[in-house]
């Protein structure tokens, strides 16, 4: 099961050589063995798997034929699935079991999708190496030493190890796309609209989008089919005409145009990180594209940007943990103000505080000019650079982080160093763009690297077109971590 | 600027945090130091510049006036930590 892309197992469901439960059966037990290792699961629950997985032999039994159906996913634990318990990797919803299905749920369910699990990730998303989980961190399959990346690392670690054939994230500053490169395997975060936001558990609601973490693009691209969609409860879902993410997957690259941002190539830059992108710079040129050299010269007021905007959105979205509807109550408490002043301290973990009491702050009276306006403002000069960029090419490349996976504990104490590490991922957020990473290479010390690739709105189809081409000609996709 | 020891425990009140002195310290060296990460964004002119709040410009849309979700009052109260014939319950705030 190893080396099969969704692809293969669809092919094996359909001619009858493998049933959803038995691959289930099989992923199932490859959890069970490597999940002590990893910790990439929170949550699973093998007879509700099985039953989701017999239902959808059932329907292929009865005639029915889309494209993935029995073919198994995970979720990241950030989107509510009716049954199973949604904790978001925090203490404050330990116990919470989600009444209701996200969009992203029910769409995977219509599509006859079993859930394998649900994947560790940053308490609230907000992390990028999965140390703030309150169910702890998850391990780099590639080095057990080693972050996975965040906020999505449970799922990147899941399908790093092959415990799941795919998995859905979340990327608000680079939560799809920065744990992918990390454990060497695809994502993609959408055009912010395309994916909806209902029953996502909402971090900063002008950035949060969902996306599809796998292998291969290819694999990518039938997960987008199965994700994209309008969707009325969610009042930032586009309504769009449905797309067939894979049309463009076997367009030639001749006479394609990349741009690459000087900005990305600063001194933070790791040389390993940096040869690595530029190996596949000259795959792309062997392909028939061409570089050019660019510059998105607001590139580093984004990280600043970010802090401001996604604390302030944070802050009142997490607002409705109160002790009093769902979730943790502390056991002890004087009043109700005491009430949730003690339920959202023993709730809450460090960062989102830290996060909650940043974004308390830059709104508070007095300080939401000097802060959230200005902040307003910086993003659209951010979106423009993008703009004019793409008069200039057709997408934009770049690493997807400065350096490979940190080591677990190295960034833990400093708040602002863990924010740096999204230097090259947040603008994208920011402008609401789509953007990919794909696996490159390794660095020095074994462990992978990503290219990033970044298109303008809507621009997807094409993205995981270029991003397929690629995989095509290399075998970086297809490398699995060995010792486990 | 930075954040005093009184800045940090009036937000966290206006957060509904809870602090002891111990934890308002590390917070003030913390938030201190994101804050100034921040801060480079403060020295751009950006008199004639349009806030942007939205990735997309989008218009909020509108629907019918009818009621479209179904009465699920049992099944979301069920998760709550305190609940008593149909009403959350919370401490005593009225004398």
């Amino acid at each position: 099961m190893q080396h099969t892309s969704l692809k293969q197992l669809a092919t094996l469901l359909a001619g009858g050589k493998a049933s959803s439960v038995e691959l289930c059966q099989d992923y199932l037990d490859r959890i069970e063995r490597l999940n002590p290792q990893l910790n990439a699961f929170i949550s699973v629950d093998r007879a509700r798997t099985l039953a989701e997985a017999l239902a959808a032999d059932e329907r292929r039994a009865r005639g029915e034929t889309s494209p993935l159906l029995g073919v198994p996913i995970a979720h990241k634990d950030i989107f509510c699935a009716e049954g199973w318990r949604t904790t978001c990797g925090s203490k404050m919803l330990a116990d919470f079991v989600a009444p209701y299905d996200a969009h992203v749920i029910e769409r995977c369910k219509a599509a006859g999708m079993p859930c394998l699990g649900k994947t560790n990730m940053d308490e609230f998303a907000m992390g990028s190496s999965n140390e703030t989980s309150y169910f702890g961190p998850v391990k780099n399959p590639w080095d057990k030493r080693a972050v996975p990346g965040g906020s999505s690392g449970g799922s990147a670690a899941a399908v790093a190890a092959r415990m799941c054939p795919a998995a859905t994230g979340t990327d608000t500053g680079g939560s799809i796309r920065q744990p992918a490169a990390m454990t060497g395997i695809t994502g993609l975060k959408p055009t912010y609209g395309v994916v909806s936001r209902y029953g996502m558990i909402a971090f900063a609601s002008s950035l949060d989008q969902g996306g599809p973490m796998a292998p291969s693009a290819e694999d990518c691209a039938l997960l987008m089919n199965v994700l994209a969609g309008f969707d009325a409860r969610d009042s930032t879902s586009l309504e769009r005409e449905a797309e067939d993410y894979t049309r463009d997957l076997n367009q030639p690259l001749a006479g394609l145009r990349i741009g690459l941002p000087k900005e990305y190539f600063g001194a933070e830059l790791a040389a390993d990180v940096g040869r690595a992108v530029e190996a596949a710079f000259a795959e792309y040129r062997r392909l028939g594209a061409k570089t050019v050299e660019l510059s998105l010269p607001n590139t580093r007021l984004s990280v600043p940007v970010y802090h401001v905007l996604a604390p302030a959105e944070a802050s009142s979205n997490l607002s409705r943990y109160d002790g009093v509807r769902y979730g943790y109550r502390a056991p002890e408490y004087a009043d109700l103000t005491d009430m949730y002043e003690r339920t959202r301290a023993e709730g809450f973990g460090a960062e989102v505080k830290r996060r909650i009491m940043i974004g308390t702050y830059v709104l508070s009276h007095g300080y939401y000019d000097a802060y959230y306006l200005q902040a307003q403002k910086l993003r659209r000069l951010i979106a423009q650079d993008f703009a004019e960029a793409f008069d200039a090419c057709d997408v934009i490349m770049g690493p997807t982080a400065p350096t490979t996976a940190f080591d677990l504990g190295a960034k833990r104490t400093d708040p602002v160093q863990m924010y740096l590490s999204d230097i090259y991922t947040v603008a994208v957020n920011l402008a609401g763009l789509p953007g990919m990473s794909v696996p490159c290479g390794f660095g020095d010390d074994g462990r992978p690297v990503g290219l990033q690739i970044i298109g303008n709105y809507f621009s997807e189809a094409r993205l995981l077109n270029v991003a397929h081409q690629y995989q095509l000609a290399t075998d970086w996709h297809r490398r699995v971590p060995g010792g486990l | 600027m930075s954040l005093s020891i009184d800045d940090i425990k009036r937000i966290a009140h206006l957060a509904r945090i809870r602090v002891d002195a111990e934890e308002a310290a590390r917070y003030q060296a913390q938030l201190n130091s994101i804050l100034g990460l921040i801060e480079q964004m403060r020295a751009v002119d950006t008199a004639s510049i349009e806030p942007m709040a939205h990735a997309r410009d989008v218009q909020q849309r509108l629907r019918e006036d009818t009621v479209t979700e179904a009465d699920r009052r049992e099944t979301f109260q069920a998760v709550a930590p305190q609940v008593e014939a149909g009403l959350y319950l919370v401490p005593k705030v009225i004398e």
